[in-house]
């Protein structure tokens, strides 16, 4: 039996403008317990809505980097449900007019580019939080309240973890490019629920299983991947799943119930009568297109014409907006675009992962960066020796001048200083000697290699290497 | 005269000839509430404290020799579901008890901004559901003119409170007829404006596409005079229209001649007492005596109008009243286990019978499997509604009908009976439902209870509204009457 399983994703990201969805109050990330909060976000009686057009902006951007038709009509949708931190007891929303339908993203798999549907990008406001306290009484921060958010609805048409987490490093990607979002799951500006059911090549299907609470790309992944083996479990066993939400457990690695759909919410959705319907004109969507920066794969592609570099390289390169910038100053400082990529792709990636934070928590920025690459282009420093100035750059944030300076790791580039080391390695090493003109050609290496730990690595090794094989040519 | 049967239009030109000061009348309105209050209760709270410094404030800047608008220095009040700073507001409910808005709704700033005197806060039907003001949960207002009948509802208190004396005009809200049903009952002038007119911004919702804010007035010239005051664009209500502000009293003095006027058979039918219809036609006749035109017409959706109504206010109501939950303002019950409970324990306790009743209704029409039925067929019979009228208004100039059945009723003749207290509305809810103008006029009495007459205009013409209203009062001067209500405040001038 063949088992094929289908993923569905939610994501919701919260937008980065500058007032909340419904108010003028702030809608920055944190602060002072309930101070981003107006008699409009924590729905006082008698306050009105009035929508944030830059919110609506954002996400017709969204939209449009997801390939999506943007509606000429739109409008927003009362859903209604009790929660303490839900100060109106409804989300203004969107129901059956979203912002954005029908787009699609491409992600690349094992067999090739594969596209991803999106079923509709739609608008809402946040919600505040609760604080559950010991004593089992509730703390209520509205600061997030009405924070304009978009949520989008994939198809689901990613076959398992592995496409999920490349469909949900995409959408990060152009999300953080256009600058809408800061999709920071850690602070909660990115959320993502997942829909999992499985079906067999004789036309057999689980229910759909929605799983909350997954607090990373890494908790979705290995959450599917748990679900996945449960729903093939229930089908080989001749049974079925129920249709219900799941909550994944991180720290025990399951999922599990937390209500079937017979319990599901009746939200009740009605069109928001506070508000009038949106009408978003043809030129209005191309103002906005003309604002949006250049997207990922437009970048990757333009590095690898004008940089060329290996669409490997320039893919890795343009994943993150802040490093595709940052290797962008370097080259036009430096003036090597390959130097720079190959410094890029093996220390600072290196260096990123270890600290496992982005290029914009470097201690230093992109022109020191393209110093340190400077004295490379200049003979000033071997590759090797620049690794080194790296590292120290990075540990301490000094400039690679300073370096290179204090610890004397100028190269040496003077031809007769250079000779001396040569001619004592080969008199102090007579079989290495007698090796190479016996035809072992690696003695060079071992040479060439005790050459450079006698100059402390400080000699210019072509220079080096050059003068091994014409010593013993001789 | 006694000051307190002055109009608020007479009442401004003895403040501008200095006959009087704004702290006199002010004070004479305070001395009438003390005296009637008793006997009427159209108030939840009295601000007499602020009135004060706001009438001392008219009179200095008097003596400066400033031009003050219209309004200023003439006592008012306001219905209690329109937020007030540092004000209680109430909604009659004891939900909103203790609920002290920390700021004004657009009225209020704009009155307030016009130099109004704001005397009080009046009682209502529990968040502006009722017919009659017996759903407040703090005190059942009286009918001035009988008070062993009522005034009318919701905006009951606002009605008694002008017609008693107590003030010189006020605030009402009309979701399916609540100014204009009090203002038949209690003899006055009262207007539902064009929905978007009067911003919404503070006026604590009922249901939100059928509110608006309007005046009571003890004449058109008052009723004018209000809507200039409150009438405009509000960038806090996204619902409210960008039209340029208008002088309502101009134009109000230009006779009806030649004017065409609709004569709905459906507001004539049945549950229309005989002498309300009688009335009603020989205020026609007047119209015609005076060179209008009348022809009886046909708005035969209208009499969907009342189903329509209680299935849109209601859907609306029971998310507009969703938030009042006990978790960050107003009424909570003691004693409850966790937030679930703690909401069900104080919407139980906290809302009144008829509040519930209709966020009953409201939930069920919006409920997953009824809203085709239900809410989306009710949008529907909206828009057909709507355009049998603007049809009607492609001939006619204004509509002409009834504004209540019958005259006011006696205090608990329908609460027990809530259907038959809703067809109290059967003749005001169309006009809601199609959100066009109206307002109501006295047009006679009948047992010495006064019988009102509804206008019905086309979208934003409330001024033909009012044109037409001030010729047939000052042709009829069935507006001079005033309720008799013995017993101080009683100076004269």
């Amino acid at each position: 039996m063949k088992y094929r399983t289908l993923v569905g994703l939610e994501i919701h990201a919260e937008l980065l403008t500058e007032s909340k969805m419904f108010c003028t109050c702030s809608a920055a990330f944190g602060g002072d317990v309930n101070t981003h909060c107006c008699p409009i976000c924590i729905g006082l009686p008698g306050t009105l809505p009035v929508i944030n057009k830059r919110a609506i902006e954002f996400a017709i951007m969204a939209g449009l980097s997801a390939n999506c038709k943007i509606a000429g009509k739109s409008k927003m949708d009362r859903k209604n449900y009790f929660y303490p931190d839900l100060p109106k007891a409804f989300q203004i929303s969107q129901y059956d007019m979203p912002l954005c339908t029908d787009g699609y993203l491409e992600i690349e798999t094992e067999s090739g580019t594969k596209k991803i549907g999106i079923e509709r990008i739609h608008m809402e406001e946040d919600t505040g939080k609760s604080l559950h306290t010991e004593d089992g009484s509730s703390l209520l921060n509205y600061n997030r309240c009405g924070v304009p958010l978009i949520e989008i609805v994939s198809r689901p048409d990613m076959a398992g973890a592995d496409e999920a987490t490349a469909f949900l490093d995409k959408l990060k990607g152009i999300l953080e490019y256009i600058e809408v979002s800061d999709v920071k799951m850690e602070q909660g500006s990115l959320r993502c629920d997942v829909n999992v059911n499985v079906v067999t090549d004789d036309g057999r299907k689980t229910e759909i299983a929605e799983l909350k609470n997954l607090n990373s790309f890494k908790a979705a992944a290995k959450a599917i991947e748990y679900e996945t083996k449960r729903h093939i479990k229930a089908l080989e066993a001749g049974e079925n799943t129920l249709k219900e939400t799941r909550r994944w457990d991180d720290a025990k690695s399951v999922t599990v119930s937390m209500r079937s759909k017979e319990y599901a919410h009746d939200y009740r959705y009605f069109p928001e009568p506070d508000l009038v319907e949106m009408e978003i004109s043809g030129e209005w969507i191309e103002r906005i297109r003309k604002e949006l920066p250049e997207l990922p794969q437009a970048k990757k592609d333009r590095f690898m014409k004008t940089y060329e570099i290996p669409e490997y390289d320039a893919g890795v390169i343009v994943s993150s907006k802040s490093l595709a910038a940052f290797y962008e100053e370097a080259v036009k400082l430096s003036g090597d675009a390959k130097l720079a990529s190959n410094f890029m792709m093996t220390e600072i990636l290196r260096r990123l992962k270890d600290m496992d934070s982005d290029i914009s928590n470097m201690p230093f920025g992109a022109s020191d960066f393209a110093d340190l690459l400077k004295f490379v282009i200049s003979g000033t420093v071997s590759n090797n020796m620049a690794k080194k100035v790296f590292r120290e750059m990075a540990e301490t944030g000094k400039k690679a001048e300073k370096i290179i300076e204090e610890k004397g790791m100028k190269q040496i580039t003077d031809e007769s200083a250079i000779e001396e080391i040569v001619d004592r390695v080969i008199s102090e090493n007579p079989q290495s000697v007698e090796d190479y003109r016996n035809g072992k050609d690696r003695a060079v290496g071992f040479l060439v290699g005790q050459a450079m730990k006698a100059s402390k690595g400080k000699a210019a090794p072509q220079t080096v290497n050059r003068m091994v094989r014409e010593k013993l040519d001789k | 005269m006694k000051i307190h049967d002055l109009t608020a239009h007479e009442a401004g030109d003895r403040l501008r000839e200095r006959e009087l000061s704004s702290v006199e009348l002010t004070e004479e309105s305070y001395k009438r509430i003390e005296a009637v209050e008793g006997r009427v209760e159209a108030f939840i709270t009295l601000t007499k404290e602020q009135a004060m410094l706001q009438a001392s404030a008219f009179d200095q800047a008097m003596k400066r020799g400033e031009n003050l608008p219209d309004l200023a220095g003439i006592p008012m009040a306001l219905k209690d579901n329109m937020c007030t700073d540092g004000i209680l507001t109430t909604c009659g409910s004891r939900m909103l008890g203790n609920f002290v808005p920390p700021y004004d709704a657009t009225v209020t700033r704009m009155l307030k901004e016009s130099g109004a005197v704001i005397v009080g806060k009046t009682n209502m039907d529990e968040f502006a559901m009722g017919s009659s003001t017996e759903n407040s949960a703090f005190k059942i207002t009286k009918n001035p003119w009988d008070t062993e009948r009522v005034p009318g509802g919701s905006s009951g208190g606002s009605a008694a409170a002008v017609a008693a004396g107590e003030a010189f005009y006020s605030l009402g809200s009309d979701t399916g007829g609540s100014i204009r049903q009090p203002a038949a009952f209690t003899g006055l002038v009262g207007m539902k404006p064009t929905y978007g007119r009067v911003s919404r911004y503070g006026l604590v919702a009922f249901a939100s596409s059928l509110d608006q804010i309007g005046p009571f007035g003890k004449d058109v010239e008052d009723c004018a005079m209000v809507m200039g005051a409150i009438s405009g664009h509000d960038s806090k209500d996204s619902t409210s229209v960008n039209r340029p502000a208008e002088d309502f009293t101009k134009g109000m003095k230009d006779g009806v001649k030649g004017m065409r006027i609709g004569i709905p058979k459906e507001f004539f039918g049945e549950g229309i007492s005989e002498e309300v219809k009688a009335m009603v036609l020989e205020g026609a006749k007047l119209y015609e005596s005076m060179g209008a035109v009348c022809e009886e017409i046909s708005l035969p959706s209208a009499k969907h109008a009342l189903s329509v109504y209680y299935i849109l206010a209601t859907s609306e109501c029971s998310s507009n009243l969703a938030r009042f939950d006990g978790a960050r303002f107003g009424y909570r019950a003691p004693n409850y286990q966790g937030f679930k409970d703690m909401f069900i324990k104080t919407r139980s306790a906290g809302f009144g019978e008829e509040v519930k009743r209709r966020i009953m209704l409201g939930t069920y029409s919006l409920s997953s499997g009824y809203y085709d039925a239900y809410y989306n067929k009710g949008l529907k019979v909206r828009t057909l509604i709507k355009r049998e009228f603007e049809k009607a208004f492609e001939k006619y100039d204004f509509i002409l009908t009834p504004t209540a059945p019958s005259v006011a009723f006696q205090i608990g003749e329908k609460s027990d009976d809530p259907l038959e207290m809703y067809m109290s509305d059967i003749c005001t809810v169309p006009v809601n439902i199609a959100g066009v103008p109206a307002l109501s006029i006295p047009c006679g009495f009948k047992d010495g209870l006064p019988v009102g007459m509804q206008l019905i205009g086309k979208f934003f013409d409330e001024a033909t509204l009012l044109r037409a209203a001030y010729s047939f009062e000052q042709a009829s001067g069935v507006h001079r009457q005033r309720a008799q209500l013995a017993g101080g405040g009683e100076n004269e001038i």
